[in-house]
């Protein structure tokens, strides 16, 4: 009963999906070469091009910026310095200081600020260098912006996007390593979404902006950098990406795995690896939105494959992967043929030493070798 | 007199003045220093120049113990008005008051839940800044809130109502004491010292607008020590915002009292690069003249203020609070009989002659009457259907809804019904 609810048809659902799985070995673990790789066979060729999350999400904040003044980025560095991953680059020369401010190192005063200017009409993206810092902020995110509009009987909207950098890079030790999807993936009243690849970040950035209500876009350091093939579609400034709906990155019958932002680059090298070894099909699901969730999308598949695995790198207990599995359990516990699992970060605060941070978090061989476990390969 | 030779005999009651002399042995000897008066009939007119019509400007000569300045040339120490707007200031006063008292009933009679914390004694402050400033200006503050609810055009029976938890309440029954908003007044803010930068970037929005509105963004003297308090001090000056910081000091942030809080208890020095301004938060006159005089030096681009409304709570600082274990009873009887603001106001107004007593007491009667019947109507309102459809409206902005919201248990998730996008006009967007 519930489940027809959950399990109504989608029509845009498989909208993005591509229906030919393309043959292709993947020596390099990488995972943008992969999806490019991947990717390259079945997008238009004629008009896709290559570009970078990084300026995915700058062309997001330009376009958005350019279509309207009360647009404006706030944060540490995103002017002279030109950000401090560079994903604002450019903007200050183009819109000038009066809509790319500097701000002091002052997260929680500056993100009040921003949340006061979006309670007054403004649409702020608040930068923070990254969201380990945003705890210093976490109040005025969840107290101030996502709760005031419910609690104001609804006339005092806050159209805010909280953005940065989420979870790990590298060697970059205890405090600079969070991943903070789980915390405000739980409070009602804000969206948040974690893209993965060029078109995810530029689709859902200006959704985000767009969007009436508080958004917090986790992005990810280490896919700043990665290059991934743009649809024409795309390219065009008019290109928003609905929240709530997950994209089958890979379609496959044996398992599902359930995956979002860094993680399904290593779901989709992980899912080769099981295709060239096992000669199974593995599902990758890109979540793209934590809040909404889609669920749907995750039990039409679990009820396809009947194997269930949740992949991510945050701390384990209580995370986004507990969360897809209680779901899983919840909505599709008959389907399944095996218990649910869940690959995530260890629980352990993230060590400097290489070896160490490197069996911190999921690997490409962790997955392809736990899902091969989970269906008895 | 007794404010010129011991200001700070309210501060540091009989219990702590043990360690009294200890610190005052820190603190540098000021000689005939002029210090802020909380006198509330402190100001002067001339009788003669009180004209016969209600709407005829007269100017009124505030004391000069209203003010005290920091790195400031101090406003005019006068202020003009008209009879009429003595009396409504009266009337506001009378009405903030009665409405309090109206909720402190309401409370102990167990109809109001949760937290409930009353302004009864610092009703010049909400009143004073209403009558100094425009409905266009903004205003944010804590959880003591009711009375700026009020002055910034709540209804009476919408305010109690949201005590009651009430569908027809200003935040229909989803705030309740602490979260009111309206036109310019976005609440009601329950976290101590979180409102006061969100107050900045209210005025940074007017900014860049380029509207010439003033915010201001109040909190507690508990609250000055809060770390993003300095935070928006330091980007309102860098920035050069239209904000007014404006501490409400009652003296205690709960039951500690400022001193032992505070390593500076001159709330209106601590911008340290922002001049400030001490005022007499009991007279509701200098209030209003100080609020005036900001929205002035805001709107000619002189940047931020920091005020500093000495003031002084009746009451216990929640309903929980008897309010005596911190300060001495005698203390509040003090206050209470020699500067309540409304007593002062009207003491003025009877020696000005701009109201007799009899009228001053038909202004107490419709005061009376309009709150009671007013809370007798929010009594008599209905409590939220008790809904999906209420429980699940307005998480987020109408038409942009997930798709659903997950209930206790999945048989109770909410389907949004389908609707196109509709954003509401933002109240501060008047």
């Amino acid at each position: 009963m519930v489940g027809s609810r959950v399990l109504r048809p989608a029509a845009q659902l498989l909208r993005s999906s591509p229906s030919v799985l393309p043959r292709c070995s993947f020596q390099k673990v990488t995972a943008p070469v992969a999806a490019s790789r991947w990717r390259r066979t079945y997008a238009s060729p004629s008009g896709s091009k290559e570009m970078t999350v990084r300026d995915a999400l700058n062309e997001a904040m330009a376009e958005e910026m350019e279509k309207n003044s009360k647009v404006f980025v706030l944060g540490e560095e995103v002017g002279q310095y030109n950000g401090a991953y560079k994903v604002t680059k450019g903007l200050l020369d183009r819109f000038g200081e009066k809509r790319v401010i500097d701000s002091p190192i002052t997260e929680s005063g500056f993100c009040g600020l921003t949340v006061g200017a979006a309670l007054a009409g403004l649409h702020p993206i608040c930068e923070f260098m990254t969201f380990n810092f945003a705890m210093q902020a976490i109040d005025q995110i969840i107290n101030s912006a996502a709760k005031t509009h419910y609690m104001s009987g609804g006339i005092q909207p806050c159209n805010i996007t909280f953005r940065g950098p989420n979870g790990f890079a590298s060697g970059v030790g205890a405090q600079h390593s969070q991943d903070y999807s789980a915390w405000y993936g739980s409070i009602p009243g804000l969206k948040v979404v974690a893209p993965y690849s060029a078109e995810d970040a530029k689709g859902l950035l200006k959704a985000a902006i767009r969007d009436p209500n508080p958004v917090v876009v986790l992005e990810n350091e280490l896919l700043y950098g990665l290059s991934f093939p743009m649809s024409e579609e795309a390219q065009s400034d008019e290109f928003v990406l609905p929240f709530g709906k997950a994209k089958i990155e890979r379609p496959g019958k044996d398992l599902t795995m359930v995956t979002l932002s860094r993680c399904v680059g290593q779901c989709l090298v992980a899912a080769e690896m099981l295709k060239s070894k096992y000669g199974v099909e593995a599902e990758v699901i890109n979540l793209r939105s934590v809040k909404p969730l889609d669920v749907e999308a995750i039990i039409k598949s679990v009820k396809k494959t009947g194997h269930m695995m949740a992949v991510e790198s945050g701390f384990p207990s209580f995370g986004v992967g507990a969360e897809l599995i209680a779901l899983t359990a919840e909505y599709a516990f008959d389907y399944l043929e095996a218990p649910p699992v869940r690959v995530t970060g260890a629980e352990v605060p993230t060590p400097y030493a290489q070896c160490l941070e490197e069996m911190s978090f999921p690997s490409e061989q962790l997955i392809a070798d736990y899902a091969a476990k989970l269906l008895r390969l | 007199m007794l404010s010129k030779f011991a200001p700070r005999a309210f501060t540091a009651p009989v219990r702590y003045n043990a360690g009294a002399p200890l610190r005052a042995a820190f603190r540098p000897v000021m000689v005939a220093r002029r210090t802020v008066t909380t006198d509330a009939a402190s100001s002067h007119a001339d009788k003669e120049d009180v004209p016969d019509s209600d709407d005829a400007p007269f100017q009124v000569k505030l004391s000069d113990e209203a003010f005290e300045t920091y790195e400031l040339d101090p406003p005019p120490y006068t202020l003009d008005t008209t009879k009429g707007e003595l009396k409504k200031m009266y009337y506001d006063m009378v009405a903030v008051r009665r409405m309090e008292m109206a909720a402190d009933r309401l409370y102990k009679e167990k109809k109001v839940r949760g937290f409930c914390h009353l302004s009864t004694g610092q009703e010049a402050v909400a009143v004073g800044i209403e009558h100094g400033i425009e409905k266009t200006d903004h205003i944010i503050t804590a959880y003591r809130c009711h009375g700026f609810a009020m002055m910034r055009g709540g209804s009476v029976r919408s305010i109690i109502g949201e005590l009651l938890g009430r569908r027809e309440g200003i935040a229909h029954g989803k705030g309740g004491s602490m979260h009111m908003f309206s036109t310019g007044f976005y609440g009601g803010n329950g976290i101590v010292g979180a409102q006061v930068p969100v107050g900045a970037g209210i005025g940074f929005a007017d900014q860049y607008l380029g509207k010439s509105s003033v915010t201001l963004s109040l909190y507690g003297d508990g609250a000055s020590n809060q770390g993003q308090v300095f935070e928006a001090f330091n980007m309102a000056k860098l920035w050069n915002l239209p904000v007014i910081f404006a501490c409400e000091n009652n003296k205690y942030g709960m039951g500690t009292a400022s001193a032992r809080s505070s390593a500076l208890p001159e709330y209106y020095k601590r911008g340290q690069f922002i001049p400030g301004l001490k005022i007499n938060g009991m007279d509701v006159l200098a209030v209003k003249a100080a609020a005036e005089f900001g929205k002035q030096w805001c709107a000619a681009g002189k940047g931020p203020l920091v005020y500093e409304f000495v003031t002084y709570r009746y009451g216990g600082h929640s309903m929980s609070d008897p309010g005596t274990t911190y300060r001495t009873r005698e203390e509040i009887q003090r206050m209470r009989s020699t500067n309540d603001p409304i007593a002062g106001l009207k003491l003025k107004i009877l020696e000005w002659e701009v109201a007799s007593e009899e009228e001053l007491k038909a202004i107490d009667r419709k005061a009376r009457e309009h709150v009671d019947e007013e809370v007798a109507a929010a009594e008599a309102m209905e409590a939220p259907h008790a809904t999906q459809e209420v429980l699940y409206e307005d998480i987020y902005v109408r038409g942009s809804e997930p798709e659903f919201l997950r209930g206790r248990t999945p048989e109770e998730n909410f389907y949004y019904p389908e609707r196109p996008v509709q954003v509401p006009k933002s109240p501060a967007q008047t």
